[in-house]
């Protein structure tokens, strides 16, 4: 059995069956908020162009936004990009006034993939997998646990999960891997 | 399972995303020291506690973290309508007769 620690050290976590799970490389994660009237400045700023719809996301090749609520983004970006990011937006402060916060130790990304991923994720997530269309995703809950969803395929996923609740969410995903390849 | 309307999402999504979070439109008195302590008491404690439609708010917790006010009917828990903080308190009457 694969056990995890907080050192959180990326690599597969189950590696065969129906859906395989990963512990995906570190990232730069922000949380962006902003007012409607400063979108335009801070997209250009951060070289994406902000999505407005909840749910909707934007990607430059090196850095991705997801919009999670009217006036709340989560940015992610390779971890070299981190300063040039921070920079731009400091840049637009004083005529676009925002809160960029970098939340990059927060969570950890574990990849979701296979055959029946989207099953996977149904035993402990209320919301219709169905609905998350491919290239979207969504801010919802598993298991009591505050989660950022990324849909990339039909079958494969991203979850962005808070360190202290990580290992309670991977333990869940885990037994459900095992139940899905002893059926 | 109950399925709630948020309407920052807009999407119709399920109750266990969401927090309920009291009466809706108690508005907090704009000085609070010139007002007596029975009309403070009443502020803080006091409330409707309705048979049916019920004017309460509620927390898209696990999604867009906003707040909102709904109207439920608090004998079946059905939904008549959901709306955001700043938008006006719709008239019972006129939700009643859509929901007809």
């Amino acid at each position: 059995m694969t056990v995890l620690t907080h050192a959180f050290t990326p690599g597969p976590i189950v590696a065969s069956g129906p859906v395989k799970l990963t512990l995906m490389a570190p990232v730069a994660r922000f949380s962006l908020r902003l007012r409607a009237a400063n979108i335009p400045a801070v997209s250009m700023a951060i070289g994406v162009e902000l999505p407005i719809t909840v749910g909707e996301r934007a990607s430059n090749g090196t850095t991705e936004a997801i919009c999670l609520g009217p006036d709340e983004w989560m940015v992610i970006a390779k971890s070299d990009n981190t300063d040039t990011l921070v920079s731009a937006c400091a840049d637009i402060y004083a005529s676009a006034t925002h809160s960029l916060t970098e939340v990059s130790a927060r969570e950890i990304t574990v990849r979701i993939e296979g055959d029946r991923a989207a099953e996977l994720l149904t035993i402990g997530c209320p919301r219709d997998i169905d609905s998350i269309p491919v290239g979207g995703g969504c801010r919802t809950v598993v298991d009591g646990v505050t989660v950022v969803l990324w849909r990339d395929e039909e079958q494969s996923f991203r979850m962005d999960i808070w360190r202290s609740f990580a290992l309670h969410v991977i333990d869940l995903l885990c037994r459900g891997c095992k139940e899905l390849a002893a059926e | 399972m109950l399925l709630i309307h948020c309407p920052y999402c807009n999407q119709t999504l399920p109750e266990a995303e969401f927090t309920y979070a009291g009466e809706a439109h108690i508005a907090r008195p704009a000085d609070p020291s010139s007002v007596s302590d029975e009309e403070w008491r009443d502020f803080l404690f006091i409330r409707t506690n309705v048979k049916g439609p019920h004017y309460e708010r509620w927390r898209h917790f696990h999604g867009c973290g906003r707040y909102f006010n709904a109207v439920r009917d608090t004998v079946s828990d059905r939904f008549l309508i959901t709306y955001k903080t700043d938008d006006p308190r719709p008239e019972l009457s006129d939700l009643l007769e859509k929901s007809k």
